[in-house]
């Protein structure tokens, strides 16, 4: 079984959106992943990274923590942050709905995350902060023998 | 992320370059809004093809700027031909109501 795993910290600053999912990218290429696999995880990572900054420390100065494993052919990525949680994470998770319609969001950050990735799960606790879960399998390798 | 926004006749056209993300979408949406403040203007065609990543945040700032032309009765298109952007605004259900051209000059005949 082929096992790895990375750990980053970094600030809630909205410049470390790329950053993020470049560095997941980054890992995750040695899955030899499509070009098409490549970017759904990138986008899934930035969509995770956006909520906690927008929503997790409303634009605060927080830290976010970014984890990735590797087992096999499937890579799991964590999103962290210790902000404010999510009060109701079902309404959250309903397309196109946002707890801040003025900022023009479209809502659609966990439709993403679960359209583009395998799975997802969020964990979440008022006032402590939000888990984010997500994992997919890369089909490029498994279909090579 | 780098865009240019050039003005032909009452039709607003605005070409992006990089990535659009969260963090991008800021300036760019102040950039577009500015310029369509000027009377003339009532069309907005958006030319994504220069675009090497777009996640939802660039479902919202279509949203917003098709929303702008509703109010001015204008029309918003989409010139695309990256696949990446084209999940993104499927998923969205953006092109029920956006059309999506493979160049500048069909957008422009199809206004």
């Amino acid at each position: 079984m082929e096992k790895n795993y990375m750990k980053l910290e970094f600030l809630s600053k909205s410049s470390n959106e790329s950053f993020a999912r470049v560095v997941v990218a980054a890992f995750a290429s040695q899955l030899d992943p499509t070009l098409e696999e490549l970017s759904d995880i990138k986008t899934a990572v930035s969509e995770a990274v956006t909520n906690a900054i927008i929503h997790g420390y409303e634009y605060g100065e927080g830290i976010i923590i970014l984890e990735a494993k590797i087992i096999d052919d499937e890579i799991e990525i964590l999103v962290e942050d210790k902000g404010m949680g999510i009060a109701d994470i079902e309404k959250a998770m309903e397309p196109f709905y946002t707890s801040k319609p003025n900022l023009e969001r479209s809502g659609m950050g966990f439709t993403v995350m679960e359209t583009f990735m395998d799975s997802l799960e969020v964990e979440s606790k008022k006032g402590e902060g939000t888990k984010v879960r997500m994992r997919k399998k890369f089909k490029s390798l498994s279909s090579k023998e | 992320m780098y865009i240019s926004v050039e003005k032909h006749k009452d039709n607003l056209l605005i070409q992006f370059k990089g990535e659009l993300d969260h963090h991008s979408s800021e300036i760019v949406r102040q950039k577009i809004d500015q310029q369509y403040l000027d009377q003339r203007i009532r069309n907005i065609i958006l030319d994504l093809r220069g675009l090497t990543f777009m996640d939802s945040s660039g479902i919202g700032l279509i949203m917003g700027r098709y929303k702008n032309c509703l109010e001015k009765k204008g029309k918003l298109s989409i010139v695309n031909d990256n696949p990446q952007v084209d999940k993104m605004l499927k998923m969205s259900g953006l092109l029920k109501i956006i059309n999506v051209y493979p160049t500048i000059e069909s957008a422009i005949e199809n206004i």
